[in-house]
């Protein structure tokens, strides 16, 4: 089985940590992944803000990276349903521009292939416990696009209840919308706000030392809004706890 | 009694756009707290009914699919629908908009000689603004839907499909009852407190007065029948029924959506409507009429039919799933933009997920650029998906409101010589990931500038035009990476050499 790693752009840029936990993590299980340097951005910044048509180059070059590979890892949900919901659709409307290319084919054999970490560690790897410790208290934020489009259903959770020291605690109305919602929270910067800051309570109150969540879009929006008003409480994706052995951690 | 004529009829107009009109509400924390008490009241309840149901899903679809059928064949379903309501003595009028409607209303009201007229709660009239245009024809418009009347008498805009004053508590009702009945009618007793009881009580002598005396009523419709001609209109209080039965003269307003080919249809709506807008098994009221029945009910029945941009709407494969609406409000209710927001900040009749993606499509956005407003509806979203998964009709909100979104980029860029902030952010932004190694750079530059200016990994608060001071009003940064994971994995060939 070949497997890539996709790191989606922000995690590239803003969370390195983060792809650097899931290699560590898939190492432990036994896995080597490849990163395939071509690689950039699946375009859902564009395509969600209206600019659809400036997709079609990203999605010809993700399916261009990630061809031959048998399954995409990603450590991001919102990424993994841009490719395995969108990015048909972005191939759609190339072929409506004239400018298919056999992409609407490739694009069909590439984006199932493309698995969120959670999917890909319970359905392909089959493992719930990863022998990971991370001894803290822990508050799992599940992000709208892994749960609503997706369906990534209880697989977080069931990793995070397998981790050795965890103890997991529920947030009120888990499933409402953060407010980051890409270039929404710059162009509603009010709503995204008074969204976030309602989730933040729900964080603070659940007496959590660390929020995690499969997203770092999301986990961006609340850090920013927690380091904002000087709490303690940590933002670590999924991966990182997953990754941790407990030591330092 | 002679309502007072000082003041217009508030409507929408003039609404700013939705970033503007939001900062607005979230200010209100009366509202906030009104709002947020009502609408988590009414998700919980709508859960437990629609879990009640096993066949939900199978629901959902066929109320998908019977609308599906009913826009491919609409022409033809309206013809059959003009004959049947002929047929059985009533009388129908098409309207091409707002305009034409409200003229004919006026029209009929005012050959039935009457100067008032009482109204069964309505969306379509909203749209087309009713009110106001019968006003302006000095005839009084009295609404008797509870919710609405509310608003009426707080010479207010409805902020809720279903609920329209969802935005009051009971304290500022028993207030505006104390204030406002006495100047249009019936006053409110002595003594009025806010009790639920005494609020409707006052209510229903409020209106009892306006039913007995009224001759002629305007109702919308939930759904018409095309085969039969039959009218329906679903209901809580009676209020409707009231209007439906007493006056001689009975006025229907209807866009041309809301039919159901068959009698047999209406199995699928009476269970998905009631379910997903009120949370009940049943709504308590439904009323069916087809045109007129000798000595029993209205003698004259006219049913104008409304398309007001509604073709437009069809005409574009993707957005018209919007016409599959069947109002019930779940979508409202489900929303956390709406829950923070209200409805008025979204400057239309059809506030919430739906008014986002309805009213740019009705006010023409397939055909050409459309206002400031309007252009920032399908944006008023964060695409959590919330209501696309409550909707009993299947309609896919997000995927309708990207659409859009991609119409008013579009729009945008043809209207303007000079890009945009915005359209040059996304050029530059789509020609840095266009290659690994022009991302590869800018990652570099940015993993240099946070070193510059960032505070312990945060970057606090930046200076800097609309969207940046957005970010950072509320909010901290993370620094971007000294080094990126693209520039780790080369550097130690995927943590297999070097340090991790």
């Amino acid at each position: 089985m070949r497997v890539a790693l996709f790191i989606t752009c922000y995690n590239d840029l803003l969370f390195p940590e983060v792809g650097r936990a899931v290699v560590r993590l898939l190492r432990r299980l036994g896995h080597e992944v490849d990163f395939p340097a071509e690689q950039t951005c699946c375009g859902q910044m564009h395509f969600n803000t209206g600019y659809q048509e400036a997709c079609i180059p990203l999605v010809e070059r993700f399916v261009d990276a990630f061809a031959g590979y048998d399954v995409v890892v990603t450590p991001s949900g919102s990424c993994a349903a841009m490719v395995r919901i969108h990015h048909p659709v972005v191939a759609e409307l190339a072929r409506e521009r004239g400018a298919d290319d056999g992409l609407t084919e490739r694009v069909a054999t590439v984006a199932p292939r493309v698995l969120e970490l959670s999917e890909f560690l319970i359905d392909v790897l089959g493992v719930t416990d990863v022998g990971a410790r991370f001894p803290h208290t822990v508050a799992f934020h599940p992000t709208c696009h892994s749960t609503r489009l997706l369906g990534v259903g209880d697989r977080p959770r069931r990793l995070l209840e397998a981790v050795d020291g965890l103890t997991l605690v529920d947030l009120p109305r888990s499933e409402a919308c953060c407010g980051f919602g890409g270039t929404f929270a710059v162009k509603n910067a009010d709503t995204s706000v008074a969204m976030g800051h309602d989730k933040v309570d729900d964080v603070l109150g659940s007496r959590a030392e660390v929020l995690t969540a499969g997203d770092t879009s999301c986990l961006m929006h609340i850090g920013g809004l927690l380091s904002r008003r000087r709490s303690p409480v940590r933002v670590m994706h999924l991966a990182e706890i997953l990754a941790s052995t407990g030591e330092g951690a | 009694m002679t309502p007072r004529r000082d003041r217009p009829e508030p409507t929408f107009r003039g609404t700013p756009p939705f970033p503007q009109a939001a900062r607005v509400a979230l200010a209100d924390d009366q509202l906030r707290a009104n709002l947020g008490r009502a609408t988590a009241t009414i998700r919980t309840k709508r859960a437990n009914a629609v879990a009640e149901r096993a066949d939900w899903e199978a629901l959902r679809l066929a109320g998908a699919a019977i609308k599906d059928e009913v826009l491919r064949d609409l022409p033809a379903l309206l013809v059959q629908l003009e004959a049947a309501v002929t047929a059985a003595g009533g009388t129908v009028h098409w309207a091409r908009d707002a305009a034409e409607a409200n003229a004919i209303v006026a029209g009929i009201a005012r050959a039935a000689g009457t100067t008032e007229v009482v109204k069964v709660k309505s969306m379509a009239t909203q749209e087309i603004e009713l009110n106001e245009a019968l006003r302006l024809e000095g005839i009084d418009v009295w609404e008797t839907d509870l919710a609405e009347m509310i608003v009426q008498l707080g010479h207010d805009l409805p902020s809720h499909i279903l609920v329209p004053a969802i935005h009051r508590n009971r304290t500022e009702v028993r207030d505006i009852f104390r204030a406002e009945m006495g100047l249009v009618g019936r006053a409110a007793p002595e003594g009025l407190t806010d009790d639920p009881r005494e609020l409707a009580e006052a209510a229903r002598l409020h209106l009892r007065q306006k039913f007995l005396r009224a001759r002629v009523a305007v109702s919308g419709a939930n759904f018409a029948v095309a085969e039969s001609g039959t009218v329906v209109v679903v209901e809580s209080e009676g209020n409707g029924r009231m209007c439906l039965t007493l006056p001689d003269v009975l006025i229907t307003v209807m866009g041309i959506e809301k039919l159901v080919p068959a009698w047999r249809d209406l199995e699928v709506f009476l269970q998905l409507l009631p379910r997903s807008s009120t949370a009940e098994r049943m709504n308590p009221y439904t009323s069916m009429w087809t045109g007129v029945t000798p000595g029993d009910g209205p003698q004259a029945f006219h049913l104008v039919l409304l398309d007001n941009g509604r073709t437009d709407v069809l005409s574009d494969t993707t957005g018209r799933q919007a016409l599959r609406c069947i109002r019930c409000s779940a979508c409202l209710n489900v929303c956390p933009v709406y829950e923070r927001t209200g409805g008025r900040a979204y400057g239309s009749v059809y506030p919430g997920p739906i008014g986002a993606i309805l009213t740019p499509q009705l006010r023409g956005i397939a055909r050409g650029p459309v206002d400031k407003q309007t252009a920032s509806l399908p944006f008023a979203s964060s695409l959590c998906g919330a209501c696309f998964e409550v909707c009993p009709v299947r309609i896919d909100i997000p995927e309708v409101l990207v659409h859009l979104r991609g119409q008013v980029a579009r729009q945008s860029e043809a209207s303007h010589r000079v890009p945009t902030p915005e359209a040059m952010v996304m050029r530059s932004m789509a020609w840095t990931l266009g290659s690994p190694r022009r991302l590869g750079l800018a990652e570099r530059a940015a993993g240099l500038a946070g070193r510059m200016f960032g505070r312990r990994g945060r970057l606090p608060r930046m200076p800097g035009p609309g969207p940046i001071a957005g970010w950072f009003g509320a909010r901290d940064l993370k620094v971007p990476a000294r080094e990126s994971f693209r520039a780790w994995w080369r550097r130690t060939d995927g943590g297999r050499s070097g340090d991790e």
